[in-house]
């Protein structure tokens, strides 16, 4: 485990080093490429090297050591193994299990049926429980839900449970976050190298720090509350190398649009998707966090992005739990490879019903449409709205369509009324969108990405044509059955509101 | 399903809760997982079949007792199908307005099943479940590739069940779907070998043998090979994980 879970560079310093022995070992001009080997490897960190010999079998070696990726590592050090491989079920303790109001009351009941009235949960401090879903609304069964959450919290001691109880103003609420992804993140729960489930299939999101973090139902979710074990089946690895700079009217929504047009809404079914590259490691936290949202899009099981110091920085004072990054090994077992020079992408839309429903964005230009929803855990985030008010302001111009802004959390809210825009002249993302003829933001929550109640804020409750920063386009996701969502990034969503027709944004970053 | 089981053995034990007020204490047959008066139909129905299909007739109630029983060579299913395409994601299986319900809660399990498959689009222009019913008449679901798509929501398969229904037949499932169903027993995913939603029509009379892994479409007269439920099959049969793990000792009886 421990040479395992080495840093990414002495990791990648080894197995380049080995490759390379490897090489000098059958070439016939044995004394240079030592000489280039030790090039190459002078530039990394080769005094923790021992010179390797002769090709010696781990099994003869007495410690075995298979190389793994970064998901099978932390399957095996949360399962306490040494070794395993894709296809093995294995019980693993879990780090973090998070709960909302869709699906806690299920877990919950479900916990208590099989574990009795008065069971507790296994870890008071390893449960996080996020309303997030149905808050602002008249709904009694889902303003009930909420109260359950909190009635369990209190009887169970829970030690992250983000309140809610005064839907007149969510500001008097200091607990309360919003949209349980982002609060994941933004709350210091998601660490490189643990295991994080959640009962809601977007907890994939986490995978940008690191870790391994996947949906699971009420069942599973009821079986963690009380043993903190899960049964997984280890994942085989897909893996996504970005290279190339991203291009200023990119964004990591494009790519991953880009991505499931590719592999299609079943190509990583059951599968982990890595994601590396020059791109990737140039991407923002919430960036990368956009990117692994959305790989149960295409049926991942989860998404992965390697640690490195973008990720420790943004974890900086946010948790004070030791966390070990693991990184996969270049000989590691992968699927597939899928290679992309991001710099030759096209911002591209996923057309209605299907997030696999790929075309560039400049190809819809003729598609009228009738509102733009910027929000959710894919869309919401801070950079998100930034990267709004980016095109908003290079435009200069008023939105032709009802223009949806739902923050995905209280922090996201306070950032778009207090961060100022870049370039701005002191002027917030507030100010630009209320300048711009957006609607005022709304209160932090999932809202209208899925619908949701009748009275859900921005809810599609006719058959209209959207534009959304959100993930998923099924029939009837938003609210209306025959509406049509198309999926896009927070720049495309913008150019779009500009013009009222799907735009390519280059039309007003260029 | 563990509920259904136990009622199928002995009806008095109606403290599950999944049970329903209303719970006519018919004899249910291998398919019927929580009798009521609207699921009388499906009774009938699958005994019509079994007396008219001599190759129907080794079916036997699916047993509670013990684990060596729990061998699903002679579970069969019968009823209409219900057919649907690709990619059938779960807002359109059970949207999110109704997610509100908690499928934990015996009378809001009730209503999800009413909702299943409420969501799709008005394409399909026979209901599920009819809109004054809260049972469906197809017991069995034809569908396509990537069948549950979409959210972690355990409303999906709960409401699948719920409503009547016993097996979806897919090309294949997304993952958490497939999860859940058997992590519920609510329903068995079952995979076919090939897509057989072209071939197959809603209101098809068919027949699933488990142990034999095919299905036959009595309408058409078409049989299909299923790929074999494996391990799956025991844990759904005995109504889910939890009942699996008590059944073969994993975990401790409850105690009550």
């Amino acid at each position: 485990m421990a040479a395992s879970t080495g840093s990414a560079l002495t990791s990648t310093a080894f197995l380049s080093n080995k490759k390379e022995l490897d090489v000098a070992a059958f070439s016939s001009s044995l004394p240079f490429s030592y000489r280039r080997c030790e090039r190459t490897v002078s530039k990394k960190i080769c005094s923790v090297m021992t010179p390797q010999q002769s090709e010696r079998k781990p099994s003869a070696t007495g410690s075995v050591k298979t190389a793994m990726t970064m998901t099978e590592k932390i399957f095996a050090k949360a399962s306490k193994k040494t070794e395993l491989s894709p296809g093995e079920n294995v019980w693993v303790d879990v780090d973090v299990l998070m709960t909302h109001d869709v699906c806690g009351p299920g877990s919950i009941g479900i916990f208590k049926k099989e574990f009795g009235e008065n069971a507790k949960v296994w870890d008071r401090e390893k449960v996080v429980i996020i309303p997030d879903h149905y808050i602002f609304t008249s709904d009694e069964r889902a303003n009930r839900n909420v109260d359950i959450l909190r009635d369990f919290s209190k009887e169970q001691n829970i030690k992250y449970f983000y309140d809610i109880k005064d839907l007149s103003d969510f500001r008097v609420n200091l607990d309360y976050k919003g949209v349980c992804h982002v609060a994941l993140a933004q709350e210091g729960h998601c660490r490189p190298g643990e295991v994080l489930l959640g009962t809601d299939s977007h907890t994939c999101t986490a995978g940008a720090f690191g870790q391994f973090a996947s949906g699971i139902g009420n069942t599973d979710a009821g079986f963690v509350l009380g043993t903190g074990k899960s049964l997984l089946k280890v994942p085989p690895t897909l893996r996504f190398v970005m290279d190339g700079e991203i291009p200023d009217y990119l964004l990591a929504k494009d790519l991953i649009l880009q991505i499931i047009g590719e592999i299609s809404v079943s190509g990583a079914t059951y599968k982990a998707m890595e994601f590396l590259g020059t791109t990737v490691e140039s991407l923002t936290m919430e960036e990368r966090m956009t990117l692994c949202n959305m790989v149960v899009e295409a049926g991942g099981k989860n998404g992965v992005i390697p640690p490195d110091s973008t990720t420790f920085k943004y974890l900086e004072g946010k948790t004070s739990k030791a966390y070990e990054p693991v990184y996969s090994d270049e000989n590691a077992r992968f699927l597939s490879e899928y290679r992309f020079d991001v710099s030759k992408l096209e911002p591209v839309v996923a057309k209605p019903h299907s997030p696999d429903n790929r075309a560039l964005a400049r190809e819809c230009k003729d598609v009228k449409i009738d509102r733009v929803y910027v929000g959710s855990c894919t869309g919401g985030k801070t950079e998100d709205f930034l990267a709004i008010a980016k095109v908003f302001l290079a435009a200069g111009k008023k939105v032709k369509v009802p223009t949806f802004i739902v923050p995905a959390t209280q922090k996201v809210w306070m950032d778009l009324y207090s961060i100022p825009v870049p370039g701005a002249g002191g002027k917030t993302c507030s100010q630009i969108f209320e300048e711009a003829g957006c609607d005022t933001p709304a209160s932090p929550g999932c809202a209208a990405c899925l619908g949701g109640p009748r009275d859900t804020y921005a809810r599609m409750n006719e058959p209209q044509v959207c534009v959304s920063t959100t993930n998923r386009n099924f029939p009837g996701r938003m609210g209306h059955k025959e509406g049509q969502i198309y999926l896009a990034s927070p720049y495309t969503a913008a150019a779009s509101a500009l013009t009222g027709y799907v735009t390519d944004p280059r039309e007003f970053l260029q | 399903m563990a509920a259904s089981l136990f009622l199928s053995q002995s009806p008095i034990a109606t403290s599950t809760p999944r049970s329903s007020p209303s719970i006519s204490l018919l004899p249910s047959p291998q398919t019927i997982k929580f009798p009521s008066p609207h699921s009388n139909f499906r009774y009938d129905l699958s005994i019509a079949i079994s007396h008219a299909l001599p190759r129907a007739a080794t079916i036997i109630p699916r047993a509670t007792a013990s684990p060596s029983s729990a061998a699903p060579s002679t579970t069969a299913f019968h009823g209409r199908c219900y057919v649907v395409g690709d990619n059938i994601d779960t807002d359109q299986i059970i949207p999110a307005e109704y997610l509100t319900l908690v499928p934990s809660n015996p009378s809001e399990y009730e209503k999800l099943g009413s909702y299943a498959l409420i969501g799709l689009p008005s394409s399909y222009s026979t209901r599920f479940v009819e809109p004054d019913e809260t049972k469906t008449k197809y017991s069995i679901i034809i569908a396509g590739d990537n069948f549950g798509c979409g959210s972690s929501r355990e409303h999906a398969p709960v409401a699948l069940g719920a409503s009547g229904a016993v097996a979806v037949v897919a090309e294949s499932y997304a993952r958490i779907f497939f999860r859940n169903s058997v992590a519920t027993g609510e329903i068995y995913p079952l995979e076919s070998e090939i897509r057989i939603c072209d071939e197959c029509k809603t209101g098809d009379v068919v027949t699933i043998e488990l142990g034999k892994s095919r299905l036959i479409n009595h309408t058409t007269g078409k049989e299909y090979k299923l790929k074999p439920i494996g391990d799956a099959g025991p844990v759904i049969e005995a109504g889910g994980i939890f009942a699996y793990a008590r059944k073969t000792g994993m975990i401790p009886s409850q105690t009550k």
